[in-house]
Parts: C-alpha cells; structure tokens; sequence
C-alpha cells in the first residue's frame, strides 16, 4: 500500500474530527474522498499533507511513517480549495517557488517551469499575476505549483469548487487525464457524487468522521454497504414506511427504514395492455408533480402517503398532474441500524407480468 | 509495515497543528513587550493602589473635589458623545450616501483630531470660544460664556470625539445591503420609517461602538480640555485627568493612584462593552 | 416621472441638501475654524516674530526630542505590530482574544494615567527604582528613566502602542493564510514566508499604521506631560506650547500658536498621506479580490 492510514483520530475537544479512521491507496489510484460538508473529509486530507495532525494515530507515505514530520518533509502536492496563489507573484514565480525554496539551480526551475507551463497549456500566460487570469487558468496554475517539485503524492481540497459550473466538465476530464499523464498518486476531496464517480477509481466515502466505505465508482453506487452510503450516493430517497408498498409487506418487522431510488420505480399509465396484470401486484399512485430534466421526466407520486420520485423517459406516453396510475417498486434498499440490503420485491418472482 | 512502526516510533513526535513557522517567537515578542511596555506599568499603579488601606481610599476618592471632577469628566463626555452620536450618524450617511463636490476633502478633515495634537487643539478652542475669539465674542454678546465653563468642555470633548463615530458607522453603512432598504420601500414604507426603523437598527451596533469608543475617550481626555475647562474645583470645571496630573504635581501618588485606579476601572469596563458588542455583531452578521 | 414621483425627487432633494448643509457646517465650524484660528493667531504679530519665535533654542530643542521620541515608537511598534499580527493572525490559540484586548488597552485609557503607571514603576516610589539604583551603581551610569528622556520615549510608545498592529491585523485576518500554508509546505522558512508573501499583503497597511503612529506620537501631550519637566531638554513641542501658553503674556501666547502651527502643517500632511494610502491599501485588496 502507497499511503496507510491506522486507527486515526482527530479530535477538537470533545469533537471528533475523525473517527477510527483506516484507509489504504495503491500506488498510481486517483481517489476520491466523499463526503457531505462537515463529514471531515478534509481534516483527513489536511493530516496526510500535515496541515493538521491526528490526535492518535499513524500515517504512512510509501512504508515510512510520516506523522510529526513537517508537510515540507513528506513530499506532497497540495492543491488547496481556494487555489491560494501568490497574489504577489507571476505565474512564472508561483510555479517556481516550491523549487527556488529547494535551493534549486535557476536554470533548472527555468526549464522545470518551462515544461510545466507547455504541459498545462499556460504558456504565454507566465509574466501575469493570478488576479489578472480566468478561473481555469488559476487552477491549471495551482495544479503546476503542486506538481512542480515533483511529488510523489497529490492531494487536491475540493480542486473543482472555486470555478463556475460550465468550465468545471473540461476541468475534470482535463485533470484526470493530467493525473493518468503522469501517473502520479492522488487523492482530492469532493462533497460532489458525479464528480467522485467521474474522476475517481476509488471512492472513499465519509461521514462523521468515519469511513463508511471504499471501493470503486461502480461499488459504491451498486453496493452500498450502509444507509448513509445508500443514501448519500445516487438519487435516493428515504422512506420509513416502506411496509405499505405491495411486495414489501413481510419484511415489516425487520427493517427501521429503507432507500428508494428513481430507477427502482417504474409507473404505469390506466390504459397500458399490462394493466390488467398489474393491478394485483401493483399500488395506486396519483401523480403529484413533474418536472422535465432535460433528457427525460420527474415524476413525484404518491403511493398510500408515501412519496416517491420516478424518472420516466421522455418517448413514453405522457402523464399529467392529477392522473391515477399504478407504480411497481422493484427493488429497495432497507437497512436497521448497521445493516443495509437489497431486497428484491416479493411478487417479482410469482408474476410474470412485471417481471 | 508492523516492524516499520516500531523503527519510527522513536520519532520525536511533534503534535503541533502549526504550520505556519515562527509562532513561538512571534507570541514570545509580543507577550513580552506587551507585558513589559504596558501591564507591567499599569500593575504598577494597581499594586500601590492595593496598599492603600480600604478606609484611606475611600476618603481619597470622596473628597468632593474628586468626586466633582469625575462627575464634570462623565457627565461632560456622555453629552458629547450623545451629540457626536447625531453628527456622527448625519455626516457618515453624506459621506456615503451623496455626491457632492469636497466630498473626499470633508472626508479626510473627520480625521483631523485624530492627527491633530491634543495640545494644539485644546489652546486653540480656548482661545476661539474665549471672550475675545472669534466664536466666544458671538456668544458672549448673547451672555453666554463658553471658555472654562462646562460647555466649551462639552466642545472640546466633540472635536475629540467625532471621528470615533463617524468611523464606526461608515463601514457598516457602506457594507448595508441596497436590498434590504429597497425591501422596505416595496412594502410600502416611507423613507422616514425606512430610516428609522430598518436603517438605524443596523446601525446600533456601531452606534454603540462609536458612542462607547468616544465617551470613553473623553473621560480620559487631557491636552484638548485642560485650556478651555477652568480647571477651578470652585467652579466644578476640573476634569479628573487633570486632578491625576495635579496630585502628581504635588507627588500625592496615594491620591493620584487610587483616582488612576477608579478610571482604570471605568475605561475596562467601556472597553469590555465595546468587546461584547462587537462579538454580538461579527456573531449576528454570521449567522444570516 | 409622474407627479408622484416628483414631489419625492424633490422631498429627497431638499434632505439631501439639509444634511450636506449640516455636515459642511459642523466640519467648518468644530474643525476646521480652529485651524484657522491657530494659523492667524500665529500671524498676528507679522512673520518676522513667527519666524523668531520658531527658531528658540527651546523649540529646536523640543523638536529634536519630538522627532526622536517619533522616531523610536514608530520603529518600536512597528516590530511589535509585525510580530503582533504574526501570532494573532496566522494561528489560533488558546487567550487569543484576551491578548488581542490587552493590546488595545491604551487606545482606551488616559494618557494622564500611562505618564502615572510610569512614575509608579520606575519612579522614586516605584519597585523598580532599586533595580536602576542597582545597575547605576554596579555599572557607573547615570541611567534614569522618569523626568528624562527614556520616560519621554516610553511614555511616548505606550500611548501609539497598538497603532500599527491595529491596521495589520484586520488586513491580514480577511486575507486569510492559505497562501502561507502553500508557501510552508513547499519547505518555505518563516522569514522567506514573511518576505514574500505576508509583506506584500500588509505593507500598504502598515505603511498606514506607521503614519497614524506618527502622528500620535508627534501631538503626544498627557503621558509625556507627566514624566517630562525640565524645559529645553526634556520638553516636546506640545509641552513647549503648553510652556508658552501658560506663561501668559501675550507674545508667549502667541509664540505657542506659532508653534502649533507647525504641528498643525503636519497634521495636514498626515491627513493628505493618509488618505492616499488608505485609497492604495482598498485598491490593492479590491484587486486582489
């Protein structure tokens, strides 16, 4: 393992910024850490960088344990939220500093820095400050800075959150990319689902301080071990009395609560040839509200006082407000305490038309 | 990984959120100059003050001078600050709300008692407010005497105190919301009750502010006020700065310290006023 | 614009008017008349006895003291206001607040009484007297702090004490330090993060605070009053117009609005530089933005 993370706590008085915190990252991954705000995801990028340090604990960067040595010492990239460039200084000298620090000789930095700027296509750029720059420009500039000295780990604080939303798609592919380029080890921070799925190989999801659970992209959305990742993750919407939804009824007692996503639900118009077939297995919903999300609809229904949201493809045919019309729920999440589980919906098997 | 543990777990073990270098020095500097610049000195004046016997210091403090004088300081800088609270209020609001040609001029001249010595300011109000000046003689044809009687006191306590005001509303009037007044107006309030309702809460805050800052200026003030106030105990035209001054003068340092101590006392407590509002304030504007 | 409309333009025209009016005058009268007034107070008796009563051998005397005593709080303070904004800005600890009021303590407190806590350390009454004692007699010096220039010097740092850490600070506090925290854990050393990019960030700041400090310390009256009494050497220019003023004859009085006019010039030139740099320091961190 490339970076190691064992039995970390942080605490803030009587606060734990983190919790019981392990975490291993392969050389080469570009994870992600997710995480709503306020779930301390940051604090345990800010101790692997050793802007902060655990309260217990050890870490280690590439089998050597790095905690109580100086950030400086640990030979990481930092890529901070706000970019924090130099205001005082060109592009040119922001990228340099990192390496004029190490006392290297000038005509290295020059060179170094020359790479650098063709590699971040910033070149022509390198004699402005960074207020006289565009927001992409500044991160490409905090992405050069990081990397300048070589690190052999990357760690990037919410590094899409300081530019607006139509350069942050380019930005992503951009730095992902990059990364891949150069093939060096990262990890960044997001409170962004899309944005972890997209960019990352590894997901690390927090809340609270804890880990709640790692794994790839595709893991994480199609496994989720516990309710806060089930929830978190995807479009999710929790429901207490899932009980009452046809199919569901034996499992009453066993779970508190469970999860339903858009895609588990599908609704079916009165005049559908199955409907027929369906009235037997299916519940009635009236629909409440829709709203177009550009490449299909939302529907929101209610289902014996429970409200569901149902994603409906645009080339089906239309439903209004006020429509009676009947909702299968295909599968949920339900979970009691720590346990989380996909439970399949019980007339799936006994019926063939919803099958 | 357990036997690298082990070898690096004689690292000395630094737990130190700090870094940013130089904090030990930075505080050190600061924690001694501070100490030995200025609390130091004041402890000073507070452990004599201590030796004082409880019964010694009250008469100290009640001799009818003193109590005169604290009474003259106080009561003389309330008014003004009360007054500079109107002026205050009317010239911050010009000064961001209009524009006017020698705006940045009247602007800079607020300033001026800040940048003007005390000393200078308080022989040249003596002497404009005296009977012969040019103010005084205006005043005096209405028989009303204003150098060394309460008033031209209250004056002088004005020129020092109206920047203190003035600079703590213009940033909160300049940082108000535009939105919030054309709220009002959408719901049909005037521009008087706009004003008074919703602008002047905003500003009380630093209102206070200001007003706590220059009062607390005046009952201290010494250079500005000692020429135009009378200085006679008859007259109760002593401020108590200047009684400190004379019992120094007289090297009565029991009455000097114990009155010292009394100020003292009443600056901390304008001063920890000044501290909660602000923390009320930066609390208030953080939540919204 | 209806009538409506109109009869509010004008209502909103005549407050407008009403409250410059008020502005211009209480600005005209409460202070800038008694410039004036210092000014042909100065004059009124014909430039060749203002010139006279400027170049006494007591008022160059107090000038020099005047300007040195600026001189050593002005440097003074700004170590301290630099070291001050350091430690109140870039880290957080436990007494941070206190701290940051204590500092604030002589903004507050009369003059008179830091002249006084002076006299009651260093004076004959005061606790440290046998320690000067000591190091008199030890080393053969002649070392005295109260009625002689340290008491001048001291008096004098103590009333602009916590000028120029009070114009740092707010600058440094909104500017955060994120961009230190890059810097240090790039390997940066505390005085390369200074140099590079602290500095950048305050000097217009302190610049402002140093001039603030200055003039404080040029019109400082109360502290120095009370540790300073030997005219002709001790004496700063307020205390020299003070000494004029109270003497009571006419040439003497005006001899002291002479004096005064020159602290009076000063205050106009801190004003000008003050608001120039007040102006740089708002566009550099509008820029920065």
């Amino acid at each position: 393992m490339y970076v190691e993370l064992k039995d970390i706590n942080k605490k803030y008085g009587d606060f734990y910024a983190s919790k019981d915190v392990n975490l291993s990252i392969e050389k080469g991954k570009l994870v992600a850490l997710l995480g709503p705000s306020g779930s301390g995801k940051t604090t345990i990028l800010r101790m692997i960088a050793g802007l902060e340090n655990p309260t217990s604990g050890s870490i280690f960067i590439d089998g050597k344990r790095v905690d109580g040595l100086a950030p400086s010492e640990r030979g990481i990239g930092f890529m901070f939220q706000s970019y924090a460039l130099f205001r005082y200084m060109t592009v040119f000298d922001n990228i340099a500093f990192g390496l004029r620090v190490k006392k290297v000789p000038e005509d290295q930095i020059r060179s170094r820095v020359k790479e650098l700027l063709k590699l971040t296509n910033l070149e022509g750029i390198e004699n402005r400050y960074p207020n006289q720059i565009s927001g992409g420009q500044r991160q490409r500039v905090a992405f050069a800075r990081a990397i300048a000295p070589n690190p052999s780990l990357l760690l990037l604080d919410e590094p899409f959150a300081a530019v607006d939303a139509k350069v942050r798609q380019d930005l992503r592919s951009w730095l992902r990319d990059m990364i891949y380029r150069l093939g060096i080890t990262s990890i960044f921070v997001t409170h962004d689902q899309d944005e972890a799925v997209e960019v990352a190989d590894q997901i690390v999801v927090v809340n609270r301080g804890r880990v709640e659970q790692t794994g790839t992209p595709s893991d994480i959305y199609g496994g989720p071990q516990t309710a806060f990742v089930a929830e978190f993750v995807g479009q999710s919407l929790p429901i207490n009395d899932f009980y009452k939804l046809r199919g569901y009824e034996e499992q009453k007692n066993l779970y508190k609560g469970a999860i339903v996503r858009p895609e588990f639900v599908e609704v079916f118009r009165a005049d559908n040839p199955t409907f027929k077939e369906l009235v037997p297995v299916a519940d009635r919903a009236t629909v409440e509200k829709i709203s177009f999300r550009g490449d299909h609809l939302e529907l929101l229904v209610d289902v014996k006082g429970i409200k569901l949201t149902v994603s409906r493809a645009l080339e089906r045919r239309p439903v209004s407000v006020g429509d009676q019309m009947l909702a299968v729920v295909y599968r949920l999440y339900a979970f009691d305490h720590e346990d989380i589980v996909l439970l399949n919906n019980a007339n799936l098997r006994d019926y063939e038309a919803i099958a | 990984m357990r036997s690298i543990a082990s070898r690096n777990g004689k690292i000395k073990v630094k737990r130190s959120d700090r870094v940013i270098p130089g904090f030990g020095l930075s505080l050190g500097i600061t924690i001694v100059m501070l100490s030995v610049l200025i609390l130091i000195p004041l402890a000073s004046v507070l452990l004599y003050s201590f030796q004082l016997s409880p019964d010694k210091f009250v008469t100290l403090i009640t001799n009818r001078a003193v109590l005169f004088a604290f009474g003259t300081s106080i009561s003389c800088a309330f008014i003004a600050a009360l007054i500079n609270c109107i002026f205050g209020t009317v010239l911050a609001w010009v000064l961001v709300r209009y524009d006017f040609p020698g705006k940045r001029i009247l602007d800079g001249v607020v300033e001026l008692p800040f940048c003007l010595p005390t000393a200078v300011a308080g022989i040249t109000l003596s002497k404009l407010y005296s009977d012969t000046g040019w103010m005084g003689r205006i005043f005096s044809r209405i028989g009303v005497k204003i150098s060394y009687t309460h008033i031209g006191l209250t004056i002088a306590l004005i020129f020092i105190g109206i920047p203190f005001v003035v600079r703590a509303i213009q940033p909160v009037l300049e940082n108000l919301d535009p939105q919030l007044e054309e709220a009002a107006y959408a719901l049909g309030a005037n521009p008087r009750i706009t004003f008074f309702k919703i602008i002047l809460s905003e500003l009380r805050p630093a209102l206070l502010t200001g007003f706590a800052l220059a009062f607390a200026r005046g009952i201290g003030e010494y250079g500005s006020v000692i020429y135009i106030s009378g200085n006679s105990a008859k007259d109760h035209t002593q401020v108590i700065s200047y009684v400190i001054m004379q019992k120094l003068n007289y090297m009565d340092y029991a009455s000097a310290t114990a009155i010292a101590l009394v100020l003292l006392i009443i600056s901390f407590s304008i001063l920890f006023l000044i501290n909660v509002i602000q923390i009320r304030q930066s609390k208030r504007t953080n939540y919204l | 614009m209806d009538y409506t409309e109109q009869t509010k333009q004008k209502g909103h025209n005549l407050v407008k008017g009403v409250l410059i009016t008020i502005s211009v005058l209480f600005v005209g009268i409460m202070l800038i008349l008694p410039m004036v007034s210092v000014v042909t107070n100065a004059l009124s008796k014909g430039f060749s006895f203002y010139v006279h009563s400027l170049t006494t051998e007591y008022v160059v005397s107090a000038l020099v003291i005047t300007l040195l005593a600026t001189l050593v709080a002005v440097v003074v303070n700004t170590f301290f206001g630099i070291m001050a904004s350091w430690a109140l800005t870039r880290f957080s600890f436990k007494g941070k607040h206190v701290l940051a009021t204590l500092i604030d303590i002589p903004f507050s407190i009369s003059p008179v009484i830091a002249g006084l806590s002076y006299i009651m350390t260093f004076g004959r009454m005061g606790w440290a007297a046998p320690v000067i004692n000591w190091i008199n007699a030890t080393f053969h010096t002649d070392l005295q702090i109260v009625f002689a220039l340290p008491g001048v010097l001291l008096a004098t740092i103590f009333v602009t004490f916590p000028f120029i850490s009070r114009e740092i600070i707010p600058v440094l506090n909104s500017e955060g330090c994120d961009e230190e925290e890059a810097a240090a854990l790039m390997g940066a050393g505390g005085f390369t993060i200074f140099r590079k990019i602290t500095f950048p960030k305050m000097k217009w700041a302190l610049i402002y605070g140093m001039i603030l400090c200055a003039a404080r310390a040029l019109g400082e009256f109360g502290a120095v009053s009370a540790l300073s009494k030997t005219r002709g050497k001790t004496f700063t220019l307020p205390l020299e117009i003070d000494a004029l003023y109270l003497s009571g004859d006419s040439d003497s009085i005006v001899s002291a609005f002479s004096v005064s006019s020159i602290l009076v010039i000063l205050a106009i030139v801190v004003l000008v530089l003050r608001n120039i740099f007040e102006y740089r320091e708002k566009k550099s961190s509008n820029e920065s933005r």
